[in-house]
C-alpha cells in the first residue's frame, strides 16, 4: 500500500497549474485537491498518476462568494468550510447540514468541494447537490474555459465531463428556489458512504409547494432529479401522504445499483425511506 | 489492611503511547524491505514466478531446506497439514505467500513485487464448508478425501431417554460469518543480523516470542542462541506467521537488518481470519422449562491451512466442549468438524469460537422461551448452574462462582418492566425497541492438563517468573509471559508490591524479549493474569519470606512483628522501620523465582443490550449496554472495565458490521476498511458495567481471567435484542453479522 513513483509539483498560480495539466495529462498527470480519494487509490495503485500537479496553494482557488444569485465555490474549498454557513440563509444552513454527512472530521478538514465533483462518486453528497440545484462547472485548460451543468457533467461511476487536460475550478450553485430544504441520508455507519440518499428544495406559496427539485444520490451510477416524483409534490400541500406518494415514484422509477453489500431491491426500499424523511426533515430540522 | 490490588491505579503502560511515544516494529530502520508476491486466485498450480532481471526473489525452491509448518494433535481423526511458508507449487488460498522480493525501500519492494511474473493455472474452489464437503468436491490437500480435518462427536449415555420426554423442542441454527481480528498494529517483523556474533534480532509482533523463536530457531536449523525475540504487539498474533520465517532466513542469507510491515490490505487477505462456524443446536426441555437434553451440530470453515501451535481445531473443539456454557445439561449429544476450504486460515481471536457457541446457545433459550410464553430471563433462572463446583458432560468442571446472581444483577440494572412499557409505547407509533441477554462462562487461565486433553502436541499451559529485589529497592519480574496492550506491567506490579511490601511503581514488569525473560507461553486464553500473576505471587512471596527475615534480624525483633509495606520494614507498634532498599543492600540483593500450572478457571457474566431497530433502512442503533460480570478478585477494576469495554465493542461489530467476503471464486472482497466494517464510537454506545466478586478458590490470586469476556457475550445479547425488536413482525435472525441486507431480506416477506 506505498504509492508507485510520481513526480510532484506544487504551482502557485492557476496558469502555471494549467500548463502543467496540458504537459503531463497526455503521460498520465492529474489533479491533486484534498487526495482524500486519490491517495488512498493511490495506495491500493487503483490510481498510479505519473505526475501529481497539487493545486492547494493556490490561493485563488480557495473560498465562496455569492454572484449573481449564485454562491461560486473555489474548487479547493474544503468540506469544512461549510460547517458553520458558508453564505447567509437557506442555502448555508443546507450546506453546512448536507456538510456534515461527508465522511469525518478528518476528511471534511481536508477534502475539497471541486475535487468531490471530479471524483463523481455516485455517494458523493455535493455531486447530488450540484445536481439537485443545477449548478454549473466551470472546466477550465490551458487555453480556455467551458461551463458544464453539472447534470451533463456527471456521466457515470467516477466518470465526468473533464477532459484529462481540463481541471474543475469553480462550481456556481444557484438558489432561487425559496427556502424549503430536506436532506436525508442512510449509511452503514456514521460517516460511511450513501446507501442512498435525497435532497428535495422547494418553495411555499399559500401552503403549497412549488419548484420542487427532488435529487437522489447514491443509488445509480449518477445521482439525478427525479421528474415524476417533483411532479406528483407540485401543487400539492406537504402532508405525510403525498410524502409518500412522491416516495413511492421516487423508488419506482430508480434503477438501483446492486453490491455484495446491498441488493437492487433493497437499495430501492432505501431511496424510498430517503425520499419520504427528507421530505418530512424540510419540515422539521430539529 | 488495604493494598494495591483492588485500586484503579493508571497504567504504566499508558504515558508512552498516550504521549506519541510509543515504539512500534515499523518504526526501526532496516538495510532492505521485504514485499510477498501473494496468490491472485483462491486454487492452482503455479507454472511459473519470475523476477524482473536484477531483482532478488525467494521462492519455495530458495527454502527446499526449511520443513513446513505442520502442527500436530493427536486426537479427534486430525489430519495434520503441511503449510510450505512459501508455496510449493500450488496455491490454496487467495493472497497465499508464493515468493519475497527486496527491495531497498518499501515502494520500491512493492515495485519489484508487482513486476514478478506469477503464472497460476486455476483450480477448481472450495469457498464454504458446504461446498468443500459435498460428494465429488476438489481434494484440497492430498490425503484428506473429504476435506475433513477434525470430527468427534460424544453422546452421553442417558441423552437418548433424557430426548424422549420433552415436553417442548427447540430447534435452532445459528451462522457466524468470518471475521477479521484487525489489529491496530498489523503483522510486522524486523530481522537484523549481527555479523560480530552471527545473531538475528527478531522484532516481530507476536503473542507468543519464546515459541516463535523454539519454532523458527527449528525450521531453520538455528541453534537457540542464534536468534533473539523481542515481541511486543497487538492482537491477533498468538500463531507464527510463514512470513516472519521467510526474514529471518533472508536476514541470515543476507546478512543483514530486513523488515516486513504487512499493510492492511494484505492484513485483511492473508492474515488470520476467524469464527466461520455455523451451529444447529436442539434443546429438550421440560414442561418448567428446564434443560432435559441438549443436541449440537458444529461445522466450522477453517480455511486453507493449521495455524502453528493451535492447529485447525481449536475453533470445532472448542464449540464441541464448550457449547453448553453456563446451563445445568446432563445429557448432551453434539457432532463437530473442522472443514478446510480455499480461504485464509482461521486462527484463535479473542473469544475465538465462544461468540458463536453462546449465540447459538442464547437463540436456543430465547425461542424456547417465547415458545414457553415465559420471559428470556426466567428461562435463564431455571437453568443457570447453581451448585459448584460442576462438571460438565464434557468433563469440564467449574470451579465456584454465582451465575444466577451475576444475571440478576444485570437485569436489575436493566429495569426491564421499565424497558417492556416503553417498548409496548414504541411499537404503537412503529418505532422497534428490543432487548437481548446473554449469560455465558469462559474457560480462562487454564494449565498444562487441558492442552494435554486436546492432544496437543505443544502444551502451552505453565508461566514462569523470575524476580529479583536490588539494592535499589526495586523488584524486577522477568516474565515468560507477554503482555498485548491488557496492562499486564500495572496488574502485575499491584499483586507483586502487596506481596513483597513495595510501591508498584517500584516494581518493573520485563516481558517480551527472549533474552531477558524466561521461556514462558505469552498471551492468549485469557490467561496471562491468571497464570502469570500466580507464578509472580509465588516468587514474591518467597522474596517475602527472605525479607521478613532480614528484617526481623536488622531491626532485632521477630518476624511476626515485622510489617513489610510500601518499600519499608517496620516492627509493628513501634516507629522502628528501615527500608527495604538497604534490606536488599545488606543482603546483596534476593533473587527467586515463581512457576504455576493452574487448571483452570471459570468466569462468567450476563450482558444486556439495547436496540432500536429501523425497518425501513433496516439499520439496527444499541442504544444502551449493560454487562454485570463475576470474574474473581479485581487487581484493577479500571483495566478491568477497559478490558470490557474494548471487547463488547468488538462483540457489536461482530453482531452488526464486520464480516469477511468471499465470492464464489474465492476472491476477497474486504480488503479495505471501507468494505470491512470497523465500529467507530458513533455505533458503540456507553456501557454500564457491574462487579460480582467471587473469589476464585482455583487460582492463586482469586482472580479469574476476563480477557475474552466482552467479545463472547455481546454478539448474542445484540441478536437477542433485534429478535425482540422484531417479534411482532414474526422476524428472526439468527445470523451474525446481521447486516441491513440480512435483516432486510428477513423482513421483505413481512410486508
Amino acid at each position: 500500500m506505498k504509492p508507485c513513483a510520481f513526480i510532484y509539483h506544487r504551482p502557485s498560480g492557476l496558469p502555471e497549474a494549467l500548463a502543467l495539466l496540458a504537459a503531463h495529462a497526455p503521460t498520465g498527470g492529474r489533479v491533486l485537491a484534498g487526495g482524500q480519494s486519490l491517495v488512498p487509490m493511490m495506495a491500493y495503485r487503483m490510481a498510479q498518476p505519473s505526475h501529481l500537479i497539487d493545486i492547494n496553494h493556490i490561493a485563488t482557488l480557495q473560498g465562496a462568494a455569492m454572484q449573481n444569485g449564485a454562491l461560486v465555490i473555489g474548487t479547493t474549498t474544503r468540506h469544512a468550510a461549510f460547517k458553520t454557513g458558508i453564505c447567509p440563509g437557506p442555502l448555508g444552513a443546507m450546506l453546512g447540514f448536507v456538510s456534515s454527512h461527508i465522511a469525518h472530521g478528518p476528511i471534511r478538514n481536508r477534502g475539497t468541494f471541486g475535487g468531490s465533483l471530479a471524483n463523481a462518486d455516485p455517494a458523493s453528497e455535493w455531486c447530488l447537490v450540484m445536481v439537485t440545484l443545477g449548478g454549473r462547472v466551470m472546466l477550465q485548460h490551458a487555453s480556455g474555459t467551458r461551463m458544464v451543468a453539472a447534470g451533463d457533467f456527471f456521466t457515470g461511476v467516477m466518470a465526468t465531463a473533464l477532459a484529462d487536460d481540463e481541471m474543475l475550478t469553480e462550481a456556481h450553485l444557484p438558489w432561487g428556489q425559496g427556502d424549503q430544504w430536506g436532506f436525508y441520508e442512510i449509511s452503514r455507519r456514521a460517516g460511511d458512504y450513501a446507501l442512498a440518499m435525497c435532497l428535495v428544495v422547494y418553495r411555499l406559496d399559500n401552503g403549497l409547494m412549488r419548484d420542487v427539485r427532488l435529487g437522489i444520490g447514491g443509488a445509480e451510477a449518477t445521482p439525478r432529479r427525479l421528474a415524476a416524483a417533483e411532479a406528483i409534490l407540485a401543487g400539492q400541500a406537504p402532508t405525510g401522504p403525498n410524502f409518500i406518494q412522491a416516495a413511492d415514484a421516487a423508488a419506482a422509477m430508480l434503477k438501483p445499483m446492486t453490491d455484495h453489500n446491498v441488493t437492487a431491491l433493497f437499495r430501492r426500499d432505501l431511496v424510498r425511506a430517503a425520499v419520504r424523511r427528507a421530505l418530512h426533515h424540510s419540515l422539521n430540522h430539529e | 489492611m488495604t493494598g494495591w490490588v483492588g485500586r484503579p491505579i493508571t497504567r504504566f503502560e499508558d504515558d508512552a503511547l498516550l504521549r506519541g511515544a510509543g515504539h512500534f516494529t515499523a518504526d526501526l530502520p532496516a538495510e532492505a524491505y521485504l514485499r510477498f508476491v501473494r496468490s491472485p486466485v483462491a486454487a492452482g498450480i503455479i507454472d511459473g514466478c519470475i523476477a524482473p532481471d536484477g531483482v532478488m526473489m525467494i521462492t519455495d525452491t530458495d527454502l527446499a531446506s526449511v520443513p513446513p509448518i505442520k502442527p500436530i494433535i493427536r486426537k479427534f481423526g486430525y489430519v495434520p497439514i503441511a503449510q510450505p511458508v512459501l508455496a510449493r507449487g500450488v496455491v490454496r488460498y487467495t493472497g497465499e505467500p508464493v515468493a519475497a522480493v527486496i527491495g531497498q525501500t518499501e515502494e520500491q519492494a512493492e515495485d519489484f513485487a508487482d513486476l514478478v511474473s506469477l503464472n497460476i493455472t486455476p483450480a477448481p474452489v472450495c469457498v464454504t464448508a458446504e461446498a468443500a464437503m459435498a460428494p465429488g468436491a476438489p481434494v484440497i490437500h492430498p490425503g484428506m478425501a473429504d476435506n475433513i480435518v477434525v470430527q468427534t462427536a460424544l453422546t452421553t449415555p442417558g441423552y437418548e431417554s433424557a430426548n424422549a420426554k420433552a415436553a417442548h423442542r427447540v430447534v435452532t441454527k445459528i451462522r457466524s460469518h468470518r471475521q477479521a481480528a484487525l489489529p491496530m498494529e498489523t503483522r510486522a517483523a524486523h530481522a537484523a543480523f549481527d555479523a560480530a556474533t552471527g545473531r538475528v534480532t527478531l522484532t516481530c509482533t507476536a503473542q507468543m516470542p519464546h515459541l516463535m523463536h523454539r519454532a523458527i530457531t527449528a525450521m531453520l536449523g538455528m541453534a537457540a542462541d542464534e536468534l533473539r525475540v523481542i515481541a511486543p504487539d497487538f492482537g491477533q498474533k498468538m500463531s507464527l506467521a510463514a512470513e516472519y520465517v521467510v526474514l529471518v532466513w533472508a536476514a541470515l542469507r543476507l546478512r543483514t537488518s530486513i523488515a516486513w510491515v504487512e499493510d492492511r490490505r494484505d492484513n485483511l487477505m492473508a492474515s488470520f481470519h476467524a469464527r466461520d462456524i455455523a451451529i444447529e443446536v436442539e434443546g429438550a426441555f421440560d414442561n418448567e422449562g428446564r434443560f432435559l437434553a441438549l443436541r449440537g451440530d458444529i461445522t466450522a470453515n477453517v480455511g486453507a491451512y493449521a495455524p502453528y501451535p493451535n492447529t485447525a481445531a481449536v475453533e470445532p473443539l472448542m464449540s464441541f466442549t464448550e457449547l453448553p456454557g453456563p446451563y445445568d445439561i446432563g445429557e448432551y449429544s453434539c457432532a463437530a468438524r473442522g472443514v478446510i476450504t480455499n480461504t485464509c486460515c482461521s486462527a484463535p481471536y479473542r473469544g475465538v469460537a465462544r461468540p458463536a457457541i453462546t449465540l447459538a446457545m442464547e437463540r436456543l433459550l430465547d425461542m424456547a422461551a417465547m415458545q414457553l410464553g415465559m420471559e428470556p430471563a426466567e428461562i435463564r433462572r431455571r437453568n443457570l448452574i447453581r451448585i459448584f463446583p460442576h462438571t460438565t458432560p464434557t468433563g469440564l468442571v467449574y470451579d465456584n462462582a454465582a451465575y444466577v446472581e451475576t444475571m440478576e444483577m444485570a437485569l436489575l440494572a436493566a429495569d426491564v418492566p421499565g424497558f417492556r412499557a416503553r417498548q409496548h409505547a414504541a411499537r404503537a407509533r412503529g418505532v422497534y425497541l428490543g432487548l437481548g441477554m446473554s449469560s455465558f462462562c469462559e474457560r480462562t487461565g487454564y494449565g498444562s492438563a487441558a492442552f494435554a486433553a486436546r492432544g496437543m502436541d505443544i502444551q502451552p499451559g505453565w508461566e514462569h517468573v523470575d524476580m529479583t529485589l536490588d539494592g535499589d529497592g526495586v523488584v524486577t519480574a522477568r516474565i515468560g509471559a507477554s503482555p498485548h496492550g491488557q496492562g499486564l506491567r500495572t496488574t502485575l506490579a499491584q499483586i507483586i508490591a502487596d506481596a513483597v511490601g513495595v510501591v508498584p511503581a517500584n516494581v518493573r514488569v520485563v516481558h517480551g524479549d527472549t533474552d531477558h525473560t524466561p521461556f514462558g507461553w505469552g498471551t492468549f486464553a485469557s490467561r496471562s493474569l491468571v497464570i502469570s500473576g500466580g507464578a509472580s505471587l509465588i516468587a514474591a512471596r518467597k522474596i517475602r519470606e527472605r525479607l521478613l527475615q532480614q528484617a526481623a534480624s536488622y531491626l532485632e525483633a521477630a518476624d511476626a512483628d515485622i510489617d513489610l509495606r510500601d518499600g519499608y520494614a517496620s516492627v509493628t507498634g513501634t516507629d522502628r522501620r528501615v527500608s527495604i532498599a538497604v534490606l536488599a543492600q545488606v543482603h546483596g540483593g534476593f533473587a527467586d523465582d515463581g512457576f504455576y500450572d493452574p487448571l483452570g478457571t471459570f468466569s462468567n457474566a450476563t450482558h444486556i443490550a439495547m436496540v432500536a431497530v429501523d425497518i425501513e433502512t433496516c439499520m439496527v442503533r444499541v442504544e444502551r449496554f449493560i454487562v454485570a460480570e463475576d470474574a474473581g478478585r479485581l487487581i484493577n477494576p479500571m483495566i478491568v472495565d477497559g478490558q470490557i469495554h474494548g471487547g463488547v465493542a468488538q462483540g457489536i461489530a461482530n453482531a452488526l458490521l464486520e464480516e469477511v467476503i468471499y465470492d464464489e471464486t474465492g476472491n476477497i472482497l474486504t480488503i479495505s476498511l471501507a468494505d470491512f466494517l470497523a465500529p467507530t464510537a458513533h455505533e458503540i454506545p456507553a456501557m454500564t458495567i457491574l462487579h460480582r466478586e467471587t473469589i476464585a478458590d482455583a487460582t492463586m490470586t482469586g482472580a479469574k481471567g476476563l480477557g475474552e469476556g466482552g467479545t463472547i457475550g455481546a454478539p448474542a445479547a445484540v441478536l437477542n435484542a433485534i429478535n425482540d425488536a422484531l417479534a411482532p413482525l414474526k422476524v428472526t435472525i439468527n445470523e451474525m453479522p446481521a447486516t441491513p441486507a440480512r435483516l432486510h431480506a428477513a423482513l421483505r416477506g413481512t410486508k
